[in-house]
């Protein structure tokens, strides 16, 4: 049974990945009690399945490894993994959260050592990679997993495979009968930082993501390029995991469309230029990238990033908004139609693969976190200007961000947050 | 301070037990590690593990624990223990997951594990429980330097939060470039018109509030100190300066306009109807809602706005970055004259058109309203006001002459001295200068370290607070180009690093990224040459220098990256818990093999924010290494001292592998330039291999990244195999 303590001069912060870590690790260096609570088995969020981040290149694990490391040497923050707010009831500097976490079947006595993994062979879909490969139902949900502690799928418990995974384990770690819990946790102050979805591609008819299996999102290519990922980081397309040396990046895949997503996603240019790169870095002059876009939002020093790309000479450029895809039969390949408004040329351009720059989608239902007081706006994020409760939207769960802004939002929610819970210290004094 | 007892841990579990002659480590530690309480344990993770060790703490004086089990980076709250010093020697990771089970490698993997186990003894042996730096101050006040936006914002949010501020401004009057809009890029829904900027409303309650204390007409005109005590010379225009104190100190100068002077081919100050957007503001404020009309009284039927005026544009004198607002404040301005009579024609030519976010809804709003967007390349605006340009869409050269052009020009930061250009001035000839913004007494020059084009901004993306000057924070459009709500968001995140380094500071911690750490770094006057390589190598001007040109350390300013340890050649400075004695014992402490047992030592220093967890995580992966090899974690690569290498070469050791992170313009290093440093440091060391008679090859720097987990397993292979070529090293005994 998880115990908490946690009381209205308690901050919650809703949400794992770097936008809620960030705010949990500053208000807790700041000398608060916090309470960080993350829905899937492990902390990190989207940003560790990145490859590599715009505009420097580098891996997002190596700030993740800071943070962690600043969240493993803190005693003010509890985490709790598996776990999903409810209700929040109160008012501001007196709120009781309702938590419900599900049973990850292994306790604290967990070292992964991985015999638990070895012993089972049921498989499942690796959420890590977009579900791009498999993993064993007793797994560890990635290298830089905190806690560092195995889970055990749902889908094998009351099963022998279950059993073989806790035959396996010497130090007592796996409990077949966890059931889920539900607890009360207060607090004077919420941040939430429930972060983004992708789009679902699916619904944009026209680019055929669910007929057409070389046309893929940009999320998923992530983890093509990732050589931990499913296909050792080689850019294999599905229908025949041929090399993908001539790739389509299609911009605002779901954005800035009134029938879809009506806000600009603002990361996707930036991503779709970084992607060109690992064409580039995997087959040099081989390789072909055709950006095709309504406009290349590189803000600020982005556009040096930008300039640099723009010089890459395997990387098109075409102004378009592409009106449809189909599918060669013969080849596989994707064929984009459409007008380069640039002199209103048609085009039928057939690629290898086609990566769609899916907008982000704010993983919120604000609605539902506290009606009225809690407000969205009509993208969904929360409008943290309209907001009258003590819940503090971070990252993108507040607007369409990239890192470095979602970490300067969660940093300042985290500030908004530690004036509530002051001020409930000071009237107790 | 109790006499010093060794306790060593030694884990049974994950198969240690299986793979290793745990009793024989017992036995070493014992003997030769000198640690009077030794013991093994099945799974000391668990309960009865850490019971053990805390009775042993509590009742049997022990107050230098070694745990030899799994890495530092698992189970590290677990094996969390107050007040004593605590070395993890990693077993797991470090040795059974890395090597094979074979038998016929039994004694090899053993032996690593009994070096360990005497490594991790003698370094906890010379390391001391650090006590927090004694030095700091508790001043929790907050200087802010700047009225606009930005540095209101970071006033009343400081005030807000229960902290005192000091706001500084250069004019007579606080809101900065907001005061002179007539209004703003709607920061809600439903983001379709302009707003009123609140700026006058900001005013009134920085004012009014007792806990904020506004010097206008005024500058910083001297900063010295450290986080928690700060000292800030305040000097007002009319004469006479005041010094105050403070605990941490919030840069919002913001900035400064282009000047559209340069832009003479887009006809301004040669066209009456050329302006730019800070221009059209004012006669949109003249006009106070009525029609807009020129400097020269005739009313504005028909307006261009050219977008990315003198920016994104590779000529020299102009700017190459994109400054980010001014899309949305041409669609603003447009609505200006939209709102007032539709009938206006009013054309946005862009580039590209940056809308980001709910953006997006102001700009279809606009359309909405019947602004025309076009996407078009200007070529010249002649003296009578015509615009010459290229209509991209149709292919064709164009021209118009409306009533009034607007400029969108980009920003420029108020970023005070370039201290990578200016000379810094000579220790005890510091003297004030009206160009920088804080005016640092400061070894390393009078303002912050700029990252490019001139702004402020932090160098890594996961942490754009990670400033270069401990307990300063830039916010607004001095860090990077940016609009009104952005610079709000990034005020308030200011204000919570100045809180939190002030906080830091009172408990003698360190900031960011080794945040908490009590441990600082302590100087032996007695054997310093002056050299001032630690004064230079400093990251963050932690140093400073008196007249001798002794180093003085502000310990409140220190990262505790140990860089300043890396450089001293007399190895005068050390932290309580890493110094360059807890790493040389280690280099010592290894069992040297003779020449003629064929097992050559190869030794690893390896950064611990990214080599060490990339070997980590290839021991997670099974994937093996050389078992001749000794891995040392060290904070930096830039802490690593020569003397290191020379001496594990001396000791006989085959080879030396450095592992830090990627250096260069896209660094990764936190701690600036430490694997830069020890880049330049190895690549002076080839003489010193060549006076011993040793082959180059034997030392080798690399930049690892944290995803390098198959490559820096096989790097270290290399670097075994080279040894099988070249042979062992006839430095042994």
């Amino acid at each position: 049974m998880a115990e908490v303590v946690a009381t209205n001069e308690t901050i919650l912060v809703v949400g794992g990945g770097i936008s809620g870590m960030t705010a949990a690790l500053e208000a807790a260096e700041c000398g608060k009690n916090v309470v960080l609570i993350e829905k899937n088995p492990s902390l990190g969020g989207r940003v560790s399945q990145l490859y590599r981040y715009f505009p420097k290149l580098c891996h997002p694990t190596c700030g993740l490894e800071i943070n962690l490391k600043r969240l493993r040497g803190n005693k003010r923050i509890r985490v709790l993994t598996l776990a999903e707010v409810a209700k929040v009831e109160g008012k501001s500097g007196d709120y009781s959260v309702t938590v419900n976490i599900k049973p990850r079947y292994v306790n604290e006595n967990c070292t992964a050592c991985g015999a638990c993994g070895e012993a089972v062979s049921a498989e499942i879909p690796n959420p890590f990679n977009y579900n791009l490969s498999k993993i064993k139902a007793a797994y560890l949900p990635n290298a830089m997993a905190y806690p560092q502690r195995f889970v055990l799928d749902a889908s094998i418990i009351g099963t022998p495979e279950a059993d073989k995974a806790k035959a396996a384990c010497k130090y007592n770690a796996i409990d077949l009968d966890q059931k889920e819990e539900i607890l009360t946790i207060k607090a004077g102050a919420v941040v939430w930082a429930t972060g983004w979805k992708p789009y679902d591609a699916a619904k944009i008819q026209p680019y055929g993501y669910d007929r057409i299996a070389n046309v893929i999102t940009s999320v998923e290519f992530e983890r093509l390029a990732d050589p931990h990922g499913p296909t050792g980081g080689k850019l294999l397309r599905p229908s025949d995991g041929k090399e993908a040396k001539n790739v389509a990046f299609i911009q605002c895949a779901g954005s800035r469309d009134r029938n879809h997503l009506k806000h600009c996603s603002r990361i996707c240019c930036m991503a779709s230029l970084k992607q060109t790169n690992y064409v580039t870095e995997k087959y040099g002059d081989e390789g072909q990238s055709s950006i095709y876009y309504i406009d290349i939002r590189a803000i600020d020093r982005f556009e040096d990033f930008y300039q640099k790309v723009r010089a890459n000479k395997t990387v098109k450029f075409i102004k378009s908004k592409v009106a449809n895809i189909t599918e060669d039969k013969a080849t596989g390949n994707p064929v984009l139609h459409g007008v380069d408004t640039e002199g209103y040329h048609r085009y039928d351009n057939a690629h290898d693969l086609v990566v769609l720059a899916v907008g982000m989608e704010p993983n919120v239902d604000a609605g539902k976190i506290m009606p009225g007081g809690v407000v969205a706006d009509v993208s969904g994020f929360i409008d943290i200007n309209s907001t009258t409760e003590a819940v503090f939207g971070a990252g993108c769960a507040s607007n369409a961000l990239d890192v470095n802004r979602a970490v300067q939002s969660a940093t300042a929610a985290s500030l908004r947050a530690i004036q509530v819970v002051n001020r409930v210290s000071r009237a107790e004094v | 301070m109790a006499d010093m007892k060794v306790g060593a841990y030694i884990c049974k579990g994950c198969g240690i037990g299986e793979r290793l002659n745990v009793a024989q480590l017992v036995n070493i530690a014992q003997k030769e590690g000198k640690a009077p309480i030794a013991r093994e344990h099945e799974f000391l993770c668990n309960a009865s593990g850490v019971e053990m060790i805390k009775n042993d703490i509590a009742n049997e004086g022990v107050n230098h624990v070694v745990i030899a089990a799994c890495s530092r980076r698992a189970k590290a709250e677990t094996f969390n223990f107050d007040n004593v010093a605590v070395n993890r020697t990693n077993l797991r990771e470090g040795v059974i997951w890395v090597t094979p089970a074979d038998d016929d490698k039994k004694e090899i993997v053993q032996e690593m594990a009994a070096d360990y186990i005497r490594m991790g003894c003698a370094e906890v042996k010379k390391m001391e429980a650090p006590q927090a730096n004694p030095n700091h101050g508790n001043n929790r006040r907050i200087l802010v330097v700047g009225g606009g936006i930005s540095g209101m914002t970071a006033a009343l949010e400081a005030s807000k939060t229960g902290y005192d501020v000091l706001l500084v401004e250069k004019t007579g009057a606080l809101g900065g470039w907001a005061a002179k809009l007539w209004k703003r890029v709607p920061n809600r829904e439903p983001y379709a018109d302009p707003m009123d900027s609140g700026v006058d409303a900001m005013i009134q309650a920085v004012s009014g509030d007792k806990r904020i204390t506004v010097h206008l007409n005024s500058t910083v005109t001297k900063t010295s100190g450290a986080p928690g005590q700060f000292s800030v010379d305040i000097s007002k225009e009319s004469g006479g300066t005041s010094t105050e104190n403070v605990g941490a100190i919030i840069m919002a100068s913001g900035f400064t306009q282009f000047d559209a002077n340069k832009l003479s081919h887009y006809g301004y100050g040669k066209s009456a109807n050329v302006v730019d957007q800070a221009g059209l503001e004012e006669l949109a404020k003249k006009a106070n809602g009525g029609a807009i009309k020129r400097a020269d009284g005739k009313e504005v039927k028909s307006v261009v706005f050219v977008q990315c005026a003198g920016q994104r544009s590779p000529k020299e004198g102009e700017l190459s970055y994109c400054s980010g607002h001014c899309c949305n404040t041409s669609i603003k301005q447009a609505m200006y004259f939209k709102d007032q009579n539709p009938g206006i024609d009013a054309m946005v030519m862009y580039t590209d058109l940056r809308t980001p976010g709910n953006g997006e809804d102001f700009y279809r709003s606009a359309q909405k309203k019947g602004v025309i967007f076009t996407k078009g390349w200007p070529k010249e605006v002649s003296a009578s006001g015509e615009l010459k340009f290229k209509d991209v869409i149709l292919n064709e050269e164009v021209s118009t002459t409306p009533d009034l052009i607007v400029l969108a020009t980009g920003q420029i930061a108020n970023s005070g001295v370039n201290i990578d250009e200016v000379k810094q001035d000579e220790p005890g000839q510091w003297a004030s200068t009206p160009q920088s913004v804080l005016n640092m007494v400061y070894r390393q020059g009078k303002d912050l370290p700029q990252l490019v084009h001139g702004f402020n901004d932090s160098h890594f993306i996961c942490f754009p607070y990670e400033t270069r000057r401990t307990g300063i924070y830039t916010c607004g459009p001095v860090r990077r180009p940016m609009d009104m709500a952005q610079a709000i968001e990034d005020a308030t995140g200011a204000t919570l690093k100045a809180i939190q380094a002030v906080e830091n500071a009172s408990l003698g911690r360190a900031a960011h990224p080794r945040s908490g750490d009590l441990s600082f770094p302590s100087f032996r006057k007695e054997g310093c040459t002056q050299c001032k390589r630690c004064t230079v190598e400093c990251p963050f001007g932690a140093i400073d220098e008196d007249e001798q040109r002794f180093p003085v350390f502000n310990e409140g300013r220190c990262r505790r990256c140990g860089t300043c340890m890396g450089a001293c050649p007399v190895r005068v400075i050390s932290f309580e818990n890493y110094s360059v004695e807890t790493v040389a014992t280690q280099i010592k402490a290894v069992d040297m093999p003779d020449q003629f047992d064929e097992k050559p030592r190869i030794l690893v220093l390896a950064c611990e924010n990214d080599a060490y967890p990339a070997l980590d995580m290839a021991a997670m992966n099974r994937i093996q290494y050389s078992a001749f090899t000794r891995v040392i974690p060290v904070r930096c690569l830039g802490s690593v001292n020569t003397n290191w290498v020379v001496e594990s070469l001396n000791a006989g050791y085959d080879g030396v592998m450095l592992m830090g992170c990627q250096k260069g313009d896209n660094y990764q290093c936190h701690f600036v330039k430490g694997s830069e440093l020890a880049h330049v440091r190895m690549s002076k060391i080839d003489d010193t291999l060549k006076g011993l008679s040793l082959e180059v090859e034997r030392v080798q720097t690399y930049e690892v990244a944290i995803t390098d987990i198959e490559r820096a397993p096989k790097l270290i292979n290399e670097m075994a195999e080279t040894i099988n070529k070249i042979g062992l090293s006839p430095l042994k005994f």
